[in-house]
């Protein structure tokens, strides 16, 4: 091994930004699924803005708002003891943002694929909107939701902009894979840069490939 | 005893249009809506069901207010106790057919009920078999049993039937009226099938426009027109055929084919594929009953 430390702490930073995610993605997701509140199309575009926003300018809002000289970072750092900017549990907060419509956006048209007359049936039966979400709407789409859950973790894998804005570059904390790779690239070490690269490359590779055969049923045959 | 009163302005393709109706059943009655598609009879059933919203009225079931516009009272689907058997069965597919049934059973309620009803819907050897491995009517027996596992006071059934075959849906006609005598539910039913609405209900409502047009037996509304010796029929022409002088036209009416002689001056306007009406005015059916044969 090379130097581990980026690489851990890119997945690390995967695993817990996708499960994070996951459970503010379900119900914001089944919100949007099924709301005709006129504030919907507003809180969409917010969640797809991502998408087209280049990272930096999402790092520097970041950086501008968790600043521990501004009042909201301020209000972070002394009442809750977080410090966002330069720190593991900010890239946390940044990436689930930055990621959020990959998840988002697979669940919501999971859902919106189901007949409606399923989650009417539910309640008809006595059953409430979160027992309706958990044991019939959810486990009815199960390839959406793997997708979601694949898609966030391989995104946040790949993030280089809004880490590199409001994570720095500091050895152990906040520097990951990507910015590892610019690093020892700068510092005409390619040796470095092509091992972390190829690592990213063969895992993201795999993980994605895992998806589209487990979505297309390939694998049924194995386990059946 | 369920008295109902309620009207909603509906958008369809059509344009808009107001649903206003009033009905009254008795306990353990059956009431089929009857009308065109787009009348307002599944959005009658939502409303009742509490799945849609009427604009203003009252809806009482048996001494409970479910609706009244006037005193802001609008029970949610969950607490109104309803069986609803929809168009599509709506089964859950991620559960099997036991599953799917038991999942209206309440917290800790026995599952006697589910027992019989698996039972009465002969469900018994496909009970852990998931929906997508079931047939249509194994279908809608499963949807028939999750609808009346709660005990439902009130069953709404929205045409349940019309994807079957004739000798499945007899059964499952059988079915309903048996657990019709031993629930003692009341039930509306949305149908366009005269068979099924005369072995099944007490009184038809003809829904058009938003409106009940008219309401009575099923003898009543459908004999009304029918009663003055003329027989008539709608089909939808298969065929043309030139004999000679005349044109043979091939009919589909109802499951039967008819052939039908037309001249030159009839066929004019006809194509294949017309819906058209046989009718008959100046013969005289001789009625007779089938006895000692």
């Amino acid at each position: 091994m090379l130097e581990g430390t980026p690489l851990k702490i890119t997945f690390e930073l995967a695993a817990v930004t996708t499960v994070l995610l996951f459970f503010v993605s379900v119900p914001l997701a089944f919100w949007l699924s099924s709301s005709r509140s006129r504030i919907k199309p507003v809180i969409e575009t917010l969640v797809s803005m991502p998408l087209v926003l280049p990272p930096t300018v999402l790092g520097f809002y970041f950086l501008l708002a968790f600043s521990p000289s501004n009042s909201f970072g301020q209000w972070l750092d002394e009442w809750l003891g977080i410090q966002l900017i330069f720190s593991f549990p900010g890239l946390v907060v940044a990436s689930m943002i930055y990621s959020l419509p990959f998840m988002v956006h697979p669940i919501q048209s999971g859902l919106a694929s189901l007949p409606p007359s399923l989650k009417e049936a539910s309640y008809l039966l006595g059953k409430s909107r979160t027992t309706t979400l958990l044991k019939i709407l959810l486990p009815n789409i199960k390839s959406s939701l793997l997708t979601g859950i694949v898609l966030s973790f391989a995104h946040t894998v790949g993030e280089f902009g809004v880490v590199l804005m409001i994570g720095g570059n500091i050895p152990g904390e906040t520097r990951v894979a990507s910015i590892a790779i610019y690093d020892q690239v700068e510092a005409l070490n390619y040796g470095a840069a092509n091992y972390y690269s190829m690592v990213l490359f063969a895992i993201t590779f795999s993980i994605l490939l895992l998806v589209y055969l487990v979505n297309g049923g390939y694998l049924k045959k194995f386990w059946k | 005893m369920i008295t109902a009163q309620f009207n909603k302005k509906l958008w369809s393709a059509q344009g808009g249009m107001q649903l206003d109706i009033q009905m009254e059943l008795q306990q353990g009655e059956c009431l089929t809506l009857y009308g065109d598609s787009g009348a307002g009879k599944t959005s009658a059933l939502r409303i009742l069901s509490g799945l849609l919203q009427p604009d203003s009225g009252r809806i009482e079931v048996g001494g409970e207010t479910w609706y009244d516009s006037g005193k802001n009272i609008n029970l949610p689907p969950q607490k109104r106790n309803i069986g609803y058997v929809f168009q599509d069965y709506a089964l859950f597919p991620n559960l099997t057919a036991r599953e799917n049934i038991a999942f209206g059973l309440r917290k800790g309620e026995s599952s006697a009920l589910l027992e019989e009803l698996i039972t009465i819907t002969s469900l018994g050897e496909l009970q852990h078999k998931k929906p997508g491995q079931l047939s249509g009517g194994q279908q809608q027996r499963v949807a028939l049993a999750r609808a009346l596992v709660r005990q439902p006071k009130l069953l709404l059934l929205d045409e349940p039937m019309s994807a079957l075959d004739h000798l499945t849906r007899s059964h499952l006609q059988d079915f309903i009226l048996e657990a019709r005598q031993r629930y003692g539910f009341t039930v509306i039913l949305v149908s366009h099938d005269l068979g099924e609405i005369i072995k099944l209900s007490d009184r038809v409502a003809v829904l058009g426009n938003g409106v009940i047009s008219r309401e009575g037996s099923p003898a009543q509304v459908f004999m009304q027109h029918k009663i003055s010796g003329k027989f008539q029929f709608s089909g939808k022409i298969l065929g043309i055929e030139q004999q000679e002088v005349v044109w043979i036209v091939t009919l589909l009416i109802g499951a039967n084919l008819v052939k039908v002689v037309v001249t030159e001056k009839e066929i004019q306007g006809l194509s294949i594929g017309d819906q058209v009406i046989v009718a008959s005015k100046a013969f005289n059916p001789i009625l007779q009953k089938i006895r000692d044969l």
